[in-house]
């Protein structure tokens, strides 16, 4: 681990200077993702120019490059940095809650819920929108929580506080008895259901309106309101429950505000772009590797890294194979899977 | 200052501490003795909190533990768990800044005045030249030196100089038992150096006879969840009681040069477990 301990004992050296530092990761994060989300909408197979789309002279209904880049582009941009945030961050919560740093935000069984739900819509004919509302989505953040529910309940009802240790097993439990169930769906499904049904489960952010995203935007926004109380507290836990709270930690709250808020931000990430994988444990690795453990510094960046890399990825699956596209899920682990086995070597 | 009433404690089905009741005055430095699995542990937990008694209770300053605010518990009591594995690799400096949890308010940073704080403590106990090192890469004698500096930033500040204040307790679990003989020596020298000149209590549970005379003004010995003797070691580490509690046969007497007890264990005794 000697790259690892470098970059630590750098970023530690000069003590009086967190606040610097918290301030710069989250403006230059926060930077990274807004210049990505703005350059991803001009690139496509038509070519717009950026100077054009922001031409006061021109009225909107004029300006072509304007209209690709609001109405067709912008909203797929911004769904890829909400998800690849939302995933980041929750693979950073999850890890430190169960001290773990091979867990992802499909560990405790949110994403085989959330696929259930997907996938019962689907095969089970229902209307694609009620009331002018996406079923699927709905459906899947339904599955998603009726999942957290489940796994919060088996970790909580055998003795007082949380075990972390049912939380594992029960979410790895649920996961696989999910899948199972999934697959039979499946196998009762005709080939359209069940095609439709794979290419929900590759992931993908083709969201053509805006409204998918301010649907999204609630319980992310509650989510990342719960992230922002919780760094300091997570630091401590990496030592240990009993450690964390004889240090004044009160580790149940911050065990259940983890796990609930991670489970929202994955359950609405879900619903918007589909269980798209790796990001949750690649970025939260990276950011470790860039500036230490230090949550304080790790959430805001992973969150900033994650939305910027599943914007870039998904600028890889339109334009890779243009005019076909690619599932976002499949760039991820594409780039995502060898990276990570590079980081396992590298660091032996 | 800390008192246990009475305590039991079940885990599950089984009982590990069984109507075990104690008492830590300020300024003292106590052992807790016993063979494993006699609850020394747990009841370390009890004593700090951690652990909420199945009966009877435990008190800090006259206030149940149980209903005190952690935050304001821990800046008067801090513990030093026996061995400290990391999730994520922390800096040493990150590690004992962690001890100053319960002084911070909810989006507070550590400013300059908590970094001196921990650079104290760790001069204190002789890490000053760690600070910068990933904990992961310490030894064991690093890191249980380092978490102890961690539990000393965690306390209120010390009072000014000949000032009484004992107001504070360090418990320990196990300090000596992922170390060499040369460290054994310096957190004996360490601990009765901060109990003698700031006062602070300390409560230490150890299996190590030796480490416990030399250290502790008070035993108190379990054995089976139970308290098998309590007192002033002079009084308690005697022959009878080691044999009563471990099961053997041992040598007690005063080392000339240093002029404390010292505990040769000579045999096993056998006798009541064969018959």
């Amino acid at each position: 681990m000697t790259g690892v301990s470098t970059v630590a004992s750098v970023s530690a050296a000069p003590g009086g200077d967190l606040r610097r530092r918290v301030r710069m990761v989250q403006i230059g994060f926060g930077a990274l993702a807004a210049a990505v989300c703005l350059i991803a909408p001009l690139l496509g197979p038509t070519a717009i120019n950026l100077r054009q789309v922001f031409d006061p002279a021109i009225p909107f209904a004029d300006n072509v490059d304007a209209q690709i880049f609001f109405i067709a582009r912008l909203p797929r941009a911004l769904a890829g940095a909400l998800v690849g945030a939302s995933l980041a961050a929750a693979g950073v919560v999850l890890q430190a809650l169960l001290r773990n740093p091979l867990a992802t935000p499909f560990t405790l069984g949110v994403s085989a819920g959330a696929s259930l739900g997907a996938m019962l819509v689907i095969t089970l004919g229902f209307p694609l929108a009620l009331a002018g509302i996406p079923a699927v989505p709905v459906a899947s953040f339904a599955g998603a929580l009726g999942a957290v529910a489940i796994v919060y309940w088996l970790a909580t009802m055998r003795r007082q506080g949380l075990s972390t240790n049912v939380l594992l097993l029960a979410g790895v439990t649920l996961n696989s008895l999910f899948s199972a169930i999934i697959l039979f769906v499946q196998y009762l499904a005709d080939f359209t259901q069940s095609f439709q049904a794979v290419r929900w489960v590759m992931g993908n952010l083709d969201v053509s309106s805006y409204g998918p995203i301010l649907s999204a935007l609630p319980p992310m926004g509650l989510a990342f309101a719960a992230f922002a109380r919780l760094p300091r507290a997570l630091n401590l836990l990496t030592l240990g429950a009993d450690s964390a709270a004889a240090r004044g930690v009160d580790v149940l709250r911050t065990q259940r505000l983890a796990f609930l808020s991670a489970s929202l931000a994955t359950g609405a990430a879900v619903a918007l772009g589909g269980p798209i994988g790796f990001i949750g444990i690649i970025i939260p690795h990276l950011v470790r590797l860039l500036l230490g453990a230090d949550h304080r510094l790790v959430l805001p960046a992973s969150a900033g890294l994650g939305a910027a890399f599943l914007v870039t990825c998904d600028v890889a699956a339109r334009t890779l194979l243009s005019p076909m596209e690619l599932p976002v899920g499949i760039i991820t682990a594409l780039l995502g899977g060898p990276f990570f086995l590079w980081l396992l070597v590298r660091n032996r | 200052m800390i008192r246990a009433d009475g305590v039991s404690f079940d885990y599950g089905a089984r009982r590990v501490l069984d109507d075990v009741s104690l008492s830590v005055s300020a300024g003292r430095r106590v052992g807790v003795l016993g063979p494993n699995g006699s609850g020394k542990t747990t009841l370390l937990k009890l004593l700090a909190g951690l652990l909420a008694p199945t009966r009877g209770q435990v008190t800090f300053d006259g206030q149940a533990t149980a209903g005190l605010d952690r935050r304001t518990l821990a800046r008067r009591l801090a513990v030093v768990p026996q061995d400290t594995q990391l999730a994520f690799d922390y800096t040493v400096l990150e590690i004992v800044l962690m001890g100053r949890y319960p002084h911070l308010q909810a989006f507070q940073l550590e400013g300059p005045a908590d970094i001196e704080i921990a650079r104290r403590a760790l001069a204190a106990t002789g890490t000053a030249g760690l600070e910068g090192r990933s904990f992961r890469t310490l030894s064991g004698g690093e890191r249980q030196r380092v978490v102890m500096a961690a539990a000393l930033a965690q306390f209120d500040p010390a009072p000014a100089a000949g000032e009484a204040d004992a107001a504070r307790v360090l418990l320990l679990d196990e300090p000596t038992s992922s170390l060499d003989l040369a460290f054994q020596l310096e957190t004996a020298a360490l601990l009765e150096r901060l109990n003698r000149e700031r006062g602070t209590t300390i409560v230490v549970c150890t299996h190590d006879l030796n480490f416990a005379a030399g250290l502790c003004h008070e035993l108190v010995l379990l054995r089976e969840g139970r308290v098998a003797a309590a007192g002033p070691t002079e009084t308690v580490l005697t022959p009878a009681t080691i044999g009563a509690v471990y099961d053997v046969v041992a040598d007690v007497h005063r080392h000339a040069a240093l002029g404390r007890l010292t505990v040769v264990p000579l045999a096993r005794m056998t006798k009541d477990r064969l018959s």
